[in-house]
């Protein structure tokens, strides 16, 4: 992947421990190149947004350290830097469960995004942008943010991101809670900002059908370890990956209740 | 005097003074909006700008001017030094330690003024005179007119600033989640001594009006309880709530005495407000203009 440039981020063998004494990852490597869109599958407690924060700087609010390996933002090593600084570099995440500021409205909420940046008129630009993407937010930019629908956060924490103008923006979960049809306009816009703003995303995701139609490659943790990782067409194709994560197990079979129950199939990894 | 105009008297007062309130008030929502804690030094802070002042005045024989100017940025200073000194070290512990540390600071204060400037009634001269405006009905202290029109104007200033800049906007977003801020890139803890420093400075405009109306010595910072009805009635954590519950603090102390202080020999003024904030807490226990608590279900 890009040996001449180098990628955009790499997290070089990383472990996190919270609290001094709890390892939650025990030697994450991944690769997101410039302009990509790069999936992070895996089910609940797997490490993925511990992942995203170790990137983002966010980790150590939550009483979490990078005790080994590096994590590196365009050559540069990120994973000592407070979350400021990191957003001043060109990473935003959008955490999970939608977290707006709910006592702002929807356009206040547009313009901490754009906390860290000082042309006000490229600032004003990049509103009418997100407001483009996301007419929603346009008709409800008035309202409070916490009074307006699920849908609408997530799309407003999204948005709110993009407003920093990020090289790299770190999804988390941006399915968690919506009804399909949301999640398929989100992804859809999430695809749309990347292509035509050239934000590469790093997008953590327990649905993964979603997720690796969105994106080139995808890497699948388990227990704070990436067990897999592959081109997305590769890994949508993948035996265990339909059988753990896309619930299919022939060919476009539905899995039935009885399989699971056996749980007949052996994770090829694990072991 | 018939009975509306001392009714009219009395509300107009109650008025200036609840502006007064307001700014102190004012004060105590700024810390706690942005940074959850609630400041049980707000009168000491008052007092010891107070203090400031006549030290200058008196002691140092400085021009009023820059002793004013030599207070604001002592209370500044005192202010971002205190937010580094002692609070950023409980961020993050329960409420109750900055409670507990801020009820011990107002005891060190209120030891610490007198001690540094003496234990003496100082009294604060501004050159504005004392005798009153007539209005008829109405007559008005000019320090009242005063104060309460720097209040009105440093309140219009700070929602100004709240609802319209940038550094407002990124506070009132410290203010909704520190955590979610940090994600944005805004650097919390500078927020966090900002909120101080302008605490500093509502204090030091309220240590010089309120210290020219009581004297300044130990007991100036019994503004400072005033300020509990006022927040409380108003909502913790906002503006328009400190101006409506100061008004309303204001008012009705001074309705309540001048109506029932000739049956029971004064000290209605205490109490009364205390009154209405118990049954405010009843009815409306996030004041007036207070934040609810945004719940999905």
């Amino acid at each position: 992947m890009g040996e001449t440039s180098g990628p955009l981020l790499s997290v070089n063998n990383i472990e996190v421990i919270y609290d001094h004494v709890i390892l939650v990852l025990k030697g994450v490597s991944l690769r997101v190149p410039e302009g990509g869109i790069v999936a992070l599958l895996g089910a609940n407690g797997a490490g993925k947004s511990t992942t995203l924060k170790a990137v983002s700087g966010l980790l150590r609010t939550e009483r979490g350290d990078v005790t080994k390996g590096a994590v590196e933002f365009r050559g540069q090593p990120i994973h000592r830097k407070d979350p400021a600084d990191v957003v001043q570099r060109g990473i935003v995440q959008v955490m999970e469960g939608r977290r707006v500021f709910e006592h702002l409205t929807v356009e206040e909420n547009l313009l901490t995004g754009a906390y860290t940046r000082r042309n006000g008129q490229a600032v004003r630009q990049d509103l009418a942008l997100v407001y483009r993407y996301f007419p929603r937010l346009a008709e409800r930019r008035g309202a409070q943010a916490g009074y307006v629908s699920g849908g609408e956060q997530q799309m407003l924490a999204i948005g709110r991101a993009l407003m920093a103008r990020p090289k790299l923006m770190l999804l988390d979960e941006p399915s968690m809670g919506l009804a399909p049809m949301l999640v398929a306009e989100i992804f859809d816009i999430v695809g749309r900002m990347n292509r035509e703003e050239g934000v590469a995303v790093l997008l953590a995701e327990q649905n993964a059908p979603m997720a690796l139609r969105v994106a080139q490659h995808g890497y699948v943790m388990e227990n704070g370890r990436i067990v897999l990782d592959g081109d997305a067409k590769a890994l949508g194709e993948n035996e265990d990956v339909k059988e753990f994560y896309l619930g299919l197990s022939g060919v476009g079979q539905r899995k039935s209740y009885r399989d699971v129950k056996h749980y007949r199939r052996r994770k090829r990894w694990l072991s | 005097m018939g009975d509306w105009q001392f009714f009219a008297l009395l509300l107009s007062n109650g008025i200036l003074i609840g502006l007064m309130y307001s700014l102190i008030a004012l004060g105590f929502v700024l810390v706690y909006k942005a940074t959850d804690a609630i400041n049980f030094a707000q009168g000491e802070f008052v007092m010891i700008a107070g203090f400031v002042v006549v030290g200058f005045l008196i002691s140092y024989g400085a021009p009023l001017w820059l002793s004013l100017v030599a207070a604001l940025l002592a209370m500044i200073a005192f202010g971002f030094g205190l937010e580094r000194a002692m609070l950023r070290k409980l961020i993050g512990r329960p409420i109750i330690a900055v409670v507990m540390a801020t009820i011990g600071l107002a005891a060190v204060l209120r030891g610490l003024g007198p001690l540094l400037w003496g234990a003496d009634t100082k009294p604060l001269v501004l050159p504005i005179g004392d005798e009153p405006i007539l209005l008829e009905p109405l007559f008005i202290p000019p320090i009242q007119l005063v104060g309460a029109t720097v209040s009105l104007l440093f309140l219009g200033l700070f929602g100004w600033f709240f609802l319209k800049s940038r550094k407002g906007i990124a506070m009132r977003a410290v203010a909704d989640s520190q955590q979610v801020a940090m994600a944005m890139g805004i650097n919390v803890e500078r927020y966090f001594a900002l909120a101080w420093a302008m605490t500093g400075v509502v204090s030091a405009l309220g240590g010089v009006i309120w210290g020219n109306m009581l004297g300044v010595d130990v007991h100036l910072s019994l503004v400072g309880l005033k300020v509990f009805p006022v927040v409380i009635l108003g909502g913790l954590d906002s503006i328009p709530g400190a101006i409506v519950g100061g008004l309303i603090v204001g008012v009705v102390e001074n309705v309540a005495a001048g109506y029932i202080d000739p049956f029971v020999g004064g000290g209605t003024k205490d109490f009364a407000p205390y009154v209405v904030m118990i049954i405010a807490l009843m009815v409306r226990p996030y004041g007036i203009f207070g934040k609810q608590i945004i719940e999905r279900v």
